[in-house]
């Protein structure tokens, strides 16, 4: 059996004002997956999303390929770990795409004309090759979002993340969207509300309530349990009498 | 108060560009601590939020409205040197895409708001944002930012001999008193309503200060304010002091010499003699201001 | 919006804006230098310096009224001065206030109209000022239009409510709404910060973009700071 690139185990986290954000939460990742974590606002699945690349560290167990997440390799980690913040213009900061693309190819130490050419890569890859030298204030939400990803995918991370990523795309950028990341390699976890979204590339769903996992299995099935299908009022609802 | 080239006088202009320099290589030292980048981002997005601050309207009542300057405010949330950095990254940015304010006159603007302005923004509050005197500290601290700014840059213009009659210089003043109390409001009622958003965005200063050493540096900066004023609405008092003192003979050397080439009628006028007077006063007070906040932060520090 | 125009204008073509940033930054001082200092015979001076900054504008390919009209900007707060100048009985203080304000700010636009600001402030850095206030500065630049476009929806929205409300309490609403714009701004730098530390940043930034400084740079150099120079000496020489 193959291991786990994510294996966490019991995670705990509270905030610094007491609230406990997260109560023992169990996940496990395969190499080529897609996983969806649904769960209503502040469920836990941000926080827990966090947790992967070091950036909150709770009580007890995350590995990444391997590897406890701890200060000494947080670096290897984010190498590892691609995340995508939902709102792009805060992940977009540079003052150019392209410039902002190799952002994490110079962090990771290349020099100059090598995080070119890898951004320059990373960037015909989501199709953007022509918006190299805009500032990232004259892009639309749907060449946001692709940018926001060209940027994870020049440091050739395993695994992406995405938070929300469709929150802010009409339906024609979602379509693009989900053409995309179908024709990515990397194994993902998909943070969303937004159930074709989930259905259409996650065979794998995690529902998050309240902090802790309440269920897992496949997609179709989550959201079905958990009723998701219909409004998302009725959802909470159905959270209470399940959890 | 963004004072545009063309209107101070060359000794103006230039020593205050001179005086920037190490002023705000101090301001940045003390912003960044060591050699982590990390909080351009937090600073830089407050440069905005006050860009974007002075959109919104404040009624004053009869039709007209005021808007935030936002020194005291950044002064107060983000300590006196970040502030003082923010303010520096605005201005230079004002001048360079807005045209709002001269280039040649960074120096003059960044020395009255981005260091005099936010240190008298501040100092207030620094001794007695943690008592019961914290809301007359902050309306106190942002009417003195907004007063010393616009003071200094009157003074630099009367120096450099732009004509101001009594009564707009009168006029002039009431205007300041008038824009300083505004700012004092508005900073005040923002503060407040952000403590109840979010009360750990408004830090509490340390409990150490003292009111009478409050009440000290408010007078010291208003006496500054008062006598800078005078100075440069008089120069010959200064000049006679300067005379003195054997200072305006040296400036004159110090003048002639790099630029008699080309400007050798104009430097034995009567006004630069004024100007360079005027300036040495304008350099005294600067020094105070920057012993006064080395005393400041030696304060915090220990 | 004002740096909209300016974004579009800074990222056109032409030999201007190819040129080293350095070069135009170091050209505007000593041209702003020249020009600040330039008292008798100023009226032909002007003229001179203005014919020179419109050939540079149309060598430039930029819109030479729109341009002209932007520097204007400066000259309301200036005629109040010139104004009371010409009053107070020294017109030609009037005439060095107004002419040196606008061709100050024409110069100015000329070189911010062919260098986009990021590109202009890593010249300042390479020049020698301090590197965390150019990094402060380009973030300022990078998200003023996006918390200004904030700052306008609240406005929208407090005016399409409390219009007849008392100034008092419009006072306080409008305080409210920047205690949350400024609650959001530290909120969306918290945010930024994550982002940073997601990629690798570890407390310093590594920049891409890297200056060259060639022939074509260093001609232009010296004749643009020749130019205004002939100009002053020869007015010197003819005074």
């Amino acid at each position: 059996m193959k291991s786990p690139l994510i294996e966490v185990h019991d995670l705990h986290y509270r905030y610094s004002d007491g609230t406990l954000a997260l109560d023992g939460v169990d996940f496990v990742l395969y190499a080529g997956e897609t996983v969806a974590l649904l769960g209503a606002n502040g469920s836990g699945k941000t926080t827990f999303v966090l947790h992967l690349n070091g950036i909150l560290a709770g009580e007890g167990s995350v590995m990444v390929c391997g590897m406890p997440v701890g200060k000494d390799t947080v670096a290897a980690v984010r190498q590892k770990i691609g995340l995508v913040f939902q709102e792009s213009d805060n992940q977009l900061f540079m003052p150019s795409v392209l410039e902002d693309v190799a952002f994490g190819p110079l962090n990771l130490g290349m020099d100059r004309t090598h995080a070119e050419n890898r951004a320059r890569l990373a960037l015909e890859q989501v199709g953007l090759e022509a918006a190299a030298h805009k500032a990232p204030y004259h892009l639309s939400a749907g060449e946001k979002k692709r940018a926001a990803i060209a940027g994870i995918l020049a440091m050739e991370p395993e695994t992406l993340v995405l938070d929300e990523p469709t929150t802010f795309l009409d339906p024609p950028g979602r379509r693009a969207l989900i053409d995309l990341l179908a024709g990515l390699p990397q194994s993902k976890i998909l943070v969303t509300h937004d159930i074709e979204f989930a259905a259409a590339l996650a065979g794998r769903a995690v529902f998050f309530d309240r902090g802790k996992v309440a269920g897992e299995g496949p997609t179709g099935e989550i959201i079905r349990r958990f009723g998701w299908d219909k409004s998302s009022h009725r959802s909470a609802a159905s959270c209470s009498r399940e959890g | 108060m963004h004072i545009p080239d063309g209107f101070l006088a060359t000794p103006v202009w230039g020593s205050l560009d001179v005086a920037a320099v190490p002023a705000v290589g101090l301001l940045v030292r003390r912003a960044q601590r060591g050699f982590d980048e990390s909080k351009a981002p937090l600073l830089g997005v407050m440069g905005a939020f006050v860009f974007a601050a002075q959109m919104i309207n404040f009624p004053v009542g009869i039709g007209t409205s005021g808007h935030l300057v936002g020194g005291a405010l950044l002064a107060i949330t983000l300590g006196p040197a970040a502030a003082g950095v923010v303010m520096t990254a605005i201005l230079a940015i004002q001048a360079l895409v807005f045209q709002d304010g001269g280039v040649l006159a960074l120096g003059a603007n960044v020395i009255n708001m981005a260091v005099a302005g936010v240190l008298a923004g501040y100092l207030p509050f620094r001794y007695w944002g943690a008592g019961k005197w914290r809301k007359p500290a902050i309306f106190l601290g942002a009417m003195l930012s907004v007063l010393v700014s616009a003071v200094l840059a009157l003074a630099q213009l009367l120096i450099s001999g732009v004509a101001m009659p009594a009564s707009v210089l009168g006029l002039s003043l009431a205007l300041f008193v008038a824009s300083a109390a505004l700012e004092g409001a508005i900073t005040l009622a923002v503060v407040q309503a952000l403590e109840t958003i979010q009360p750990g965005l408004v830090p509490k200063p340390q409990a150490r200060g003292s009111f009478i050493r409050g009440a000290l540096a408010s007078a010291a900066v208003l006496l500054a304010v008062v006598g800078v004023l005078f100075a440069s609405a008089q120069p010959d008092g200064l000049e006679k002091l300067a005379q003195n003192v054997g200072l305006s003979s040296q400036a004159r050397v110090l003048f002639t010499t790099p630029l008699a080439d080309y400007e050798a009628g104009f430097l034995r006028s009567p006004w630069l003699r004024k100007a360079t007077a005027g300036m040495a006063g304008l350099v005294l007070i600067y020094a105070a201001c920057v012993l006064f906040g080395r005393v400041v932060s030696r304060n915090r520090s220990s | 919006m004002h740096h909209v125009v300016l974004e579009r204008w800074s990222r056109r073509e032409s030999t201007l804006h190819c040129r080293d940033p350095r070069a135009k930054a170091v050209a505007l001082v000593i041209f702003l230098v020249i020009v600040a200092t330039t008292h008798r015979s100023f009226a032909g001076a002007a003229c001179a310096y203005f014919l020179l900054l419109v050939a540079l504008l149309v060598w430039a390919r930029l819109p030479l009224l729109a341009v002209l009209a932007r520097a204007a900007l400066v000259l309301p707060f200036t005629l109040v001065f010139a104004l009371i100048s010409v009053v107070a009985g020294d017109p030609h203080r009037a005439l060095l206030l107004m002419g040196k304000s606008y061709l100050s700010a024409l110069a100015v636009l000329l070189v911010v109209g062919t260098t986009p600001l990021p590109r202009l402030l890593r010249a300042f850095e390479s020049l020698g000022a301090p590197r965390f206030l150019l990094m402060v500065a380009q973030f300022v630049y990078r998200y003023l239009f996006v918390i200004a476009e904030e700052a306008q929806h609240m406005r929208v929205a407090a005016a399409s409510r409390g219009a007849s409300a008392s100034p008092a309490a419009r006072f306080r609403a409008a305080a409210g709404a920047l205690a949350v714009l400024f609650a959001r701004s530290y909120a969306r730098a918290e945010a930024i910060h994550r982002a940073m530390l997601a990629r690798g940043f570890e407390g310093r930034f590594r920049l891409l973009s890297v200056l060259r400084f060639g022939w074509a740079d260093a001609v232009f150099l010296l004749l643009a700071v020749a130019a205004p120079l002939a100009v002053r000496l020869a007015l010197e020489a003819g005074a």
